[in-house]
């Protein structure tokens, strides 16, 4: 998408709002709906990679050195990683406005 | 001039499916819609017409599939009546939002309860602003006609919304009537294969029917509203090209005798033709009586009514369904649309012929009857269920 969609006027729309670009849910930033944000303790973490594999938004991704980071663009901040860290490495913090 | 012949409505409104090329028909057998769904099977089963026939398990599903096939860029039909158009009223609106331009036959018939199969308008009053371009014809050869305006109609580029043609169930389904066939080379030039403008392939991937915000809905619902309200001209277009080449032209409302007439009788269906008679038998005695006959509902036509109706005195408005608690709603869209002018006719509602009730000519003379008196006494905006027992 060009430009957001709070800026589009009814002439600019596509008949019938058929998204024309392929994958563009990627720019849809799902990050502002969270209260509570993962926070990772990396001292306890193995890197098992259980975030990365239940995350229902496949929001987290390895980093260069090996801990798997949630992009908070799209992390709703549902608290499943934490809840199925095994050792408890994930605590979800308010987030500050 | 094409072939003329004698046929069951619902045999005719089929082989105009036929004829246009239909690539897809999705439909669910209901009373009285039948024959016309049974005929199409029959033709697809004996290799006489090239298409998908999709026998499903309701109507919810016959609509899906023709917003599938049709989001694939084959040429849809469905066909359904009363409850039937109930269960797939939610995909109406799909269809349009999403302006794929399937055409439905609606063979009109009451919704229940009390359970009924005969005709009136209730079924598809339910679903009045479901955003389809909507026609009311008269009798069986405009059905058949309108089956190739309605698709070179829906699938033109600045339209691309879908149609619902409107016909009387029983009254105009299930009599035979002399039909002028067209042939099939005229029908070709005049309905081309249909070019999407968009379509679902694995090729170029797209996506339709994706949620809206509601920082985007308004917007989408406008370019919705605009569209179908201009495509006014378009719809006059397609009806003058079609008369130019079968000499059977239409209008968006179709008057009799209703130049200098003071009273106008307002119908919408087969009715029309029964008025007409009655008008004729009123004009013998001397009375200033016309009709105005509403064939296209959706977009509504305001400007070519205001010009007939501005000009009488009283009109006369028959609907064949109720808003309950409120009246006819033809009757309550004409009074809108002549809100607004200071010298505007008065409008006497009633409601009649629903659930198949006849209304002969001879009732419609006792409206009018009824009507002037009531009008004259000053109850100038009545409303009436005709012909109930007290």
């Amino acid at each position: 998408m060009t430009k957001p969609e709070s800026e589009w006027t009814w002439k600019e729309l596509p008949v019938g709002n058929v998204v024309l670009e392929p994958g563009n849910a990627s720019q849809y930033r799902t990050g502002d709906w969270k209260s509570l944000k993962p926070v990772l303790t990396q001292e306890k973490c193995i890197h098992c990679g259980l975030c990365y594999i239940f995350c229902p938004d496949m929001a987290y991704n390895l980093n260069e050195e090996g801990y798997f980071i949630a992009d908070l663009y799209y992390c709703k901040g549902c608290g499943i990683c934490a809840k199925e860290c095994p050792t408890g490495a994930i605590s979800m913090v308010e987030e500050e406005t | 001039m094409g072939k003329r012949v004698g046929m069951e409505v619902s045999i005719a409104a089929a082989e105009a499916v036929k004829q246009a090329n239909v690539d897809v028909i999705s439909a669910y057998p209901i009373t009285p819609q039948t024959h016309i769904v049974e005929h199409l099977s029959d033709l697809v089963a004996n290799g006489e017409m090239d298409a998908d026939f999709f026998c499903v398990e309701s109507e919810h599903s016959a609509l899906s599939v023709c917003v599938g096939s049709e989001a694939t860029g084959a040429r849809s039909f469905t066909c359904t009546s009363s409850q039937g158009l109930a269960l797939m009223s939610e995909i109406t609106y799909i269809a349009s939002g999403l302006r794929l331009p399937i055409v439905m036959i609606l063979a009109n018939r009451t919704l229940s309860a009390p359970l009924s199969i005969w005709n009136d308008h209730s079924d598809v009053m339910s679903i009045r602003d479901c955003g389809w371009i909507q026609f009311f014809v008269e009798n069986g050869q405009e059905v058949y006609d309108h089956v190739f305006i309605s698709y070179r109609l829906a699938e033109d580029r600045k339209v691309l919304l879908p149609v619902i043609i409107n016909m009387d169930g029983f009254t105009l389904s299930h009599v035979i009537e002399p039909f002028e066939m067209i042939e099939q080379e005229k029908i070709d030039q005049f309905l081309p294969p249909y070019q999407p403008l968009y379509r679902l392939h694995p090729d170029h991937p797209i996506t339709m029917g994706a949620f809206a915000l509601p920082s985007i809905f308004a917007e989408t619902k406008k370019a919705q509203e605009v569209v179908i309200r201009s495509s006014m001209p378009k719809i006059s277009e397609v009806w003058k090209a079609f008369g130019d080449m079968t000499g059977r032209y239409y209008n968006p409302i179709e008057t009799y005798k209703a130049e200098d007439a003071e009273t106008l009788l307002v119908t919408m269906g087969s009715l029309g033709e029964t008025a007409s008679v009655a008008v004729d038998r009123m004009r013998e005695e001397g009375r200033s009586v016309g009709l105005v006959k509403i064939r296209l509902w959706r977009p509504f036509p305001f400007e070519d009514f205001k010009q007939v109706a501005l000009k009488a005195k009283d009109l006369v408005v028959i609907d064949r369904a109720i808003s309950v608690g409120m009246g006819g709603p033809v009757a309550s869209e004409l009074k809108a649309a002549l809100y607004g002018y200071d010298s505007r006719p008065s409008v006497y509602n009633f409601v009649a012929g629903i659930s198949g009730r006849d209304v002969a000519p001879s009732d419609f003379i006792k409206m009018v009857d009824k009507a002037e008196i009531e009008i004259e006494e000053g109850n100038k905006e009545g409303y009436e269920l005709y012909g109930v027992r007290e």
